[in-house]
């Protein structure tokens, strides 16, 4: 594990060390609500193709803030935002997000909403009922095509969540908390799940949690945010072998010490 | 709109919470069929003793409404009359659909729109419309024009209002879920916001629908006596109780049914997920 300076990391050093090229730039990118809440300050971030990093923070620190105005949902006070070498003026077919709150059509079977992306885009209902169903099955709902969201329980319907995201083949997954609103073990398995998927799909995953475990147990890099006004404070590179046991990790010595390491830099925003 | 599934539809009643504070027909409308039925057949029978025990002239029973109900078929003077009434009623709730809805979802997503008409319809939803009706006569006469004014003054206040709130209630997490998949703005309305307001919009519809209802049969009895209005107070005249009775109830039968059929056709239009519920 190596800490990183905070904040930005020179250009010529990002070129030497990294193995991948950037596909998401943050540049100097203010947030003020409603004219004097400064939810973020001044983040310089780079994402790097392919791997899995984390937004980690307590709660209001402008996570949520950072990964909507990264979707293009939501415009900063100041700064850009690159995707692929292009500044972003608004959601795009590379980046799909994945709502905390799972954003599902009740009215809707999980079929159509995990199809509801390509439907957008006005992709035939053949064609794209054969790719939800694809990744449907995929994040482990087969047979659950024509339920309807109420009909599931709070971790399947992030699945769907997560297969709609998919669906549309971005290369960019911009998750918010996506574990949040399930119980612990449903979370737990969920991680495992997120890391077996890495393995199938290339994408370059941002992932937004308030939870150290959670972050240190999935991510390749962590991005440490503080409060009052949201900034950041510390890049973790993290190595941590993923073997083919799940389990092994959460006992692994070099995880539990990074949990504490980060738990105990944490710990100073916390009145 | 419609999903691949139009399966069998077992319709169970729409247990949703009611935003509007529900009209006693838009309420029966709600419950399940047996349990309506039930009550239908206690209603009907605590009629029937209770007009043999009073003994009142002018409180005719249940099974003597019925024969002078089915007497009134038989000499078509009940057909005549809702032909005679269903025309106002029909184009007024016709224009407050269009206009209502219209009005309300376009309030809803504009604040400029919502701006310029909310407190025209919050002052028309306050009013005592049942009050203004006469007033009406002296603008539009006494024909067609004034009872279809009736109808669209109590009709279109409540329809526009849940429509506005059904829209503005929409979920804005759905919204931002549609945006970021690069919907555009037509895709937003159509594929999310309308399908979420459906149950509100058509909730204000069945009430509006109701107050129709009322409108026509106010303006047939306050303004000229026509169609089921002329029918109430012509038999009203010569003491005719049973007939009258009839003539009242069958309106209320009416109504309720076609409250009732509103409701089927909002099911099986836009929320496919209601079916299988409960
Ligand atoms: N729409 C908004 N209007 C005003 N303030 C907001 C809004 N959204 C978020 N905030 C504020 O910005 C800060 C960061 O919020 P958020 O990004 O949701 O944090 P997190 O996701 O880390 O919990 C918080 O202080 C929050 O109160
Ligand atoms: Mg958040």
């Amino acid at each position: 594990m190596t800490m990183a300076e905070p904040i930005v990391a020179a250009p010529e050093r990002r070129a030497a060390s990294d193995v991948a090229a950037p596909i998401v730039e943050v540049r100097g990118v203010h947030k003020i609500y409603n004219g004097d809440v400064v939810a973020l300050k001044d983040i310089n971030l780079s994402f790097e193709e392919g791997r899995l990093t984390s937004l980690l923070g307590p709660s209001g620190c402008g996570k949520t803030t950072l990964l909507k105005i990264i979707a293009g949902l939501l415009e900063p006070t100041a700064g850009e935002v690159m995707v692929k070498g292009r500044k972003i003026t608004g959601p795009g077919p590379e980046r799909a997000f994945v709502f905390q709150d799972f954003a599902l059509m009740p009215w809707a079977t999980v079929l159509r909403n995990a199809a509801f992306g390509l439907e957008l885009r006005g992709v035939p209902a053949k064609e794209r009922n054969e790719t939800a169903r694809h990744y449907v099955e995929e994040v482990g709902l087969k047979g659950f095509e024509e339920k309807y969201p109420h009909e599931l329980s709070g971790g399947m319907r992030q699945r769907v969540g997560l297969a709609r995201a998919l669906a549309v083949n971005a290369d960019v997954l911009l998750m918010d908390e996506p574990f949040s609103a399930v119980d612990e073990q449903t979370r737990r398995k969920f991680q495992e799940d997120l890391i077996r998927l890495r393995e199938v799909e290339n994408k370059t995953f941002l992932f937004v949690t308030h939870s150290i475990e959670e972050a240190v147990y999935v991510s390749d890099r962590i991005i440490l945010l503080s409060p009052r006004p949201g900034r950041v404070n510390n890049v973790i590179d993290l190595d941590i072998r993923r073997g083919d046991d799940p389990e092994a990790i959460r006992r692994d010595p070099n995880y539990l010490d990074t949990v504490e390491e980060i738990w105990r830099g944490i710990k100073q925003y916390l009145d | 709109m419609l999903s691949a599934n139009t399966t069998a539809q077992k319709l169970t009643g729409d247990s949703q919470p009611q935003h509007a504070a529900p009209g006693l027909m838009a309420r029966i409308g709600d419950r399940p069929v047996l349990w309506r039925v039930l009550s239908l057949a206690l209603f009907c029978a605590v009629w029937e003793v209770g007009a043999r025990a009073s003994g009142n002239f002018a409180f005719p029973s249940f099974s003597q409404t019925l024969f002078a109900f089915l007497e009134m078929i038989g000499d078509g003077s009940l057909f005549w009359a809702y032909g005679r009434t269903l025309e106002p009623l029909v184009i007024g709730v016709t224009f407050s659909l269009l206009v209502g809805i219209g009005t309300g979802v376009a309030m809803g997503l504009r604040r400029d729109v919502e701006w310029l008409t909310l407190p025209v319809f919050i002052v028309m939803q306050a009013a005592p419309m049942a009050a203004l009706i006469p007033l009406v006569t002296f603008v539009y006469g006494i024909g067609l024009a004034s009872k279809v004014v009736a109808v669209v003054m109590l009709s279109l206040p409540v329809i526009a209002m849940n429509s506005y709130k059904a829209v503005r209630n929409t979920s804005p997490s759905l919204t931002a879920m549609c945006h970021s998949f690069q919907g555009s703005r037509w895709q937003q309305i159509s594929k999310v916001i309308l399908p979420e307001a459906s149950p509100m919009i058509f909730a204000g519809v069945r009430l509006g629908v109701a107050e129709g209802f009322s409108g026509v049969v106010l303006a047939e009895l306050l303004i000229t006596p026509t169609g089921i209005g002329d029918l109430i107070t012509y038999h009203r005249s010569i003491a005719n109780f049973d007939s009258m009775y009839a003539v009242i109830v069958s309106i209320v039968v009416f109504a309720v049914v076609t409250v009732t059929l509103l409701q089927l056709l909002e099911t099986a239009l836009f929320r496919p997920d209601k079916r299988r519920s409960k």
